[in-house]
């Protein structure tokens, strides 16, 4: 059963309070200007899988801007741009790109472009603009730039980039917190979530922090088994349906 | 109720699988038709990936036609001679299949072929039966039936191949070479399109092989259930695009389904019946076609790379 997100926000924060007191405190110079934790640390795919919520949550030691970006695993992608040929569309040109994460998700308690400069985000590689996929055609550089976005438009369509910042709210001068949306398809894998203290325009603080997305359960299995034994899995899958046609013919028959 | 499918890799709603395979089943009990060409098409209008569509579709299909063949063999309807030489042109036929499948799945044509075929095949075969079934239809109302001669014993380039085989069971004397080729094509078919085949196996047996009208069905599904069999363990191998969890829910819904069509079509002439399935063929074919020829919403797709 899944916990009102709001109740297990005031849990979480209330056992982050600690930390706080402690922070602000007279020896300052030893507190951690930025502290933050998961709900959550691990997104199981079980068989209901239809999506799921991550919070994220942290304080601050003094006021300032929290930025956090979400990074899947890195993948190649393969764009490929339809033509029409006697009527139909087909596939025609293509470009692969390396590192395209499998999943990207930004958010900001502020619009991006006040809290840093372009080239702020652009050293942090905060924001989508900001990614680098490496290109693997010899298309000019205006293909290029349509690829690219063909591609962003396309995971953007999927649900697995995100379309803008998603909102950090304060709940105090110190206390922030921020719900990470996981689609349905979310891709498995290690991913990592860095959060960004910026003050005065500049990155005060950064943290790290992973998030392993993983298929558990008999999903799980079947695909392991599917893809480790195949050839067994395939002698399976024949046998379950030669058992099931005759099953049913029986069954049938007597009516 | 969702279920997240853990081949297809996405997650869907258990009651709508079941409802398809059912529907299916049910058309295939009233016209007597594997379904198989149906079930492909709407798992991919569905949001299922092609290749899993194809992939799982050709495991259930061993399913049903399991289940269909046993009467058939009580009934001493298959002739296991000619069966077994269609099987060898259609494992040969699916392996190189599944090959073909392989190799377009890199090249990122394989949508485009699997609908292609799927509106050639769907478009030739229900504008002939329905074209067939109106013709029949007005004859039987002007009442001016006449029967048409069978033409068993007509002599064409056909019965000059070599390799000649007696087919006791059917009463032919024909060259091997002939139901090696049907069978090679209808197992390229089964790898490409997730179809047992038997839409075209079936006026292939009679008009080209010349085959009694008895032991058509069965050696068909004879035949189909060994192919679609090879097609699941080579794509499961090859390929791991079929998805275990899809094909029990098909089969649940679809072995209901076709005892109540079963049931049903009982109630309704033939020609009307084949009527309806041409029409219904006819109008998968075309949203099929119109799907390949408007403008996509996005000219660009993505694809994992590593596929």
């Amino acid at each position: 059963m899944p916990v009102p997100s709001a109740i297990r926000a005031a849990f979480l924060i209330a056992l982050a309070l600690p930390f706080l007191t402690i922070g602000a405190g007279p020896k300052k110079a030893s507190a951690d200007p930025l502290v933050v934790d998961l709900s959550n640390h691990l997104v199981a795919i079980t068989t209901g899988f239809t999506g799921t919520n991550v919070l994220l949550f942290g304080a601050v030691e003094e006021e300032g801007d929290v930025v956090v970006t979400v990074r899947g695993p890195d993948q190649d992608m393969v764009v490929r741009k339809k033509e029409r040929k006697v009527g139909i569309w087909v596939n025609s040109e293509s470009a692969r790109y390396k590192n395209v994460p499998a999943y990207y998700a930004s958010a900001s308690n502020r619009p991006m472009d006040i809290i840093a400069s372009p080239e702020v985000l652009l050293d942090y590689r905060i924001g989508l603009q900001n990614q680098r996929f490496i290109g693997e055609s010899k298309l000019s550089d205006d293909d290029q730039k349509v690829y690219r976005e063909a591609l962003v438009r396309n995971m953007q369509g999927a649900g697995l980039f995100g379309e803008r910042p998603a909102k950090i709210s304060f709940l105090s001068n110190q206390l922030f917190r921020t719900d990470i949306h996981f689609p349905a398809n979310t891709p498995t894998g290690t991913y990592t979530i860095n959060v960004y203290l910026i003050r005065d325009g500049r990155v005060a603080s950064v943290k790290t922090t992973p998030l392993v997305v993983s298929k558990t359960g008999i999903s799980a299995e079947v695909y392991e088994f599917a893809h480790r034994y195949s050839a067994l899995y395939g002698i399976i899958a024949v046998i379950i349906a030669v058992v099931a046609g005759w099953v049913a013919s029986v069954v049938f028959r007597k009516r | 109720m969702q279920i997240y499918l853990p081949i297809a890799e996405i997650s869907v709603n258990i009651f709508l699988i079941l409802g398809l395979g059912g529907g299916v089943g049910f058309l295939s009990g009233l016209f007597g038709v594997g379904g198989g060409f149906l079930i492909t098409p709407l798992l991919i209008f569905y949001g299922i990936p092609p290749a899993v569509s194809v992939a799982t579709a050709a495991n259930q299909i061993v399913a049903s036609s399991v289940s269909g063949v046993f009467a058939h063999w009580k009934r001493g309807n298959v002739d296991l001679k000619m069966g077994l030489v269609l099987l060898a042109g259609g494992i040969v036929g699916s392996t190189v299949g599944v090959w073909v499948f392989a190799w377009l799945r890199s090249l990122g044509q394989i949508d485009l072929v699997i609908s292609l075929c799927y509106v050639i095949f769907l478009g030739i075969i229900g504008g002939m039966m329905l074209f067939e079934a109106t013709r029949a239809i007005f004859r039987t109302r002007r009442r001016g039936g006449q029967i048409r001669r069978s033409k068993k014993h007509q002599h064409s380039f056909i019965h000059g191949l070599p390799l000649k085989m007696r087919f006791y069971r059917s009463g032919l004397y024909i060259s091997a070479l002939l139901p090696l080729a049907v069978g090679f094509f209808v197992g390229m078919l089964t790898a490409l399109m997730g179809v047992g085949g038997g839409f075209v196996m079936v006026p292939a047996m009679i008009y080209l092989l010349g085959m009694p009208t008895g032991v058509v069905i069965g050696t068909s599904l004879f035949q189909i259930i060994f192919v679609t069999a090879n097609v699941t363990f080579l794509q499961s191998v090859q390929t791991q695009t079929v998805d275990v969890a899809l094909a029990i829910l098909l089969l649940i819904g679809g072995v209901i389904g076709a005892q109540f069509g079963a049931q049903f079509g009982s109630r309704l002439k033939a020609e009307h019946l084949r009527a309806l399935l041409g029409l219904l063929v006819l109008s998968v074919c075309l949203k099929l076609l119109f799907d390949l020829v408007i403008t996509p919403s996005d000219l660009y797709s993505v694809m994992p790379g590593d596929l």
